[in-house]
């Protein structure tokens, strides 16, 4: 498992396959499930031009490795590899990856949607949002993720 | 005894109460909501707002101890 906090911008296909060629063997996993979420230029009704990501440096960390490890508790789960970009952030940007590796593919989807959606509640990362319009506003509350409109 | 406890705030309240971390100093033990009070001279919680002892979740009925990192957030945002 690797729990990683980016500072700066990150290429999460590169991410996979280092981790990938790093920590596993050839032949042990048969299926590999990876989230990217990137930065939109859109966002409740706005136009925005760039965020600022902060974070708890220390229980970040801490509550990411506590939901890998739920995961791995009720999935059969190989490996596990989670990156989130903190401070400054430009639309088109990666924000986050989780990349999960298993034997078959059940676990490896069950279990990188549970580890994206508990990160999304728990992991203590916070967004403020530059408008177009210049204003500022820290996001209330995370959605269930799917489009409303 | 004294019990010496840190808080913390952040994002956006944080930036409301204009503050990031403080060194608190109790004479008895106190809940999470009295560290809050306490520090913050009787002014409510705000709705929403988490609490983590030691870097892990709690209810804001769960008693602090002496060297605790109390932290209070709004509700995550990440991802």
């Amino acid at each position: 498992m690797a729990i990683k906090i980016s500072a700066t911008e990150f290429d999460p296909w590169q991410e996979i396959q280092i981790y990938q060629n790093s920590a596993l063997r050839a032949g042990q996993f048969g299926a590999t499930n990876a989230f990217i979420g990137t930065m939109r230029d859109f966002n409740d009704g706005a136009e925005v031009k760039g965020m600022t990501l902060e974070y708890y440096p220390g229980m970040t960390e801490k509550q990411l490795e506590k939901i890998v490890g739920e995961a791995q508790q009720q999935w059969a789960v190989l490996d596990a590899l989670v990156i989130h970009r903190v401070g400054a952030v430009l639309p088109n940007e990666p924000i986050v990856l989780v990349a999960v590796w298993t034997a078959h593919r059940g676990d490896a989807f069950d279990a990188c949607r549970y580890i994206m959606e508990a990160l999304k509640s728990k992991a203590p990362f916070w967004k403020k949002e530059l408008l177009v319009s210049e204003d500022e506003r820290w996001l209330a509350a995370n959605t269930k993720g799917y489009k409303t409109d | 005894m004294i019990m010496s406890i840190k808080v913390r705030y952040f994002a956006s309240l944080k930036e409301s109460l204009g503050r990031s971390e403080e060194e608190q100093a109790f004479g008895q033990p106190l809940t999470v909501r009295e560290v809050w009070q306490r520090a913050n001279a009787g002014k409510p919680l705000p709705p929403h707002i988490l609490a983590a002892v030691n870097m892990d979740y709690v209810d804001l009925d769960s008693t602090v101890q002496d060297n605790d990192e109390v932290a209070f957030f709004p509700p995550v945002t990440g991802g």
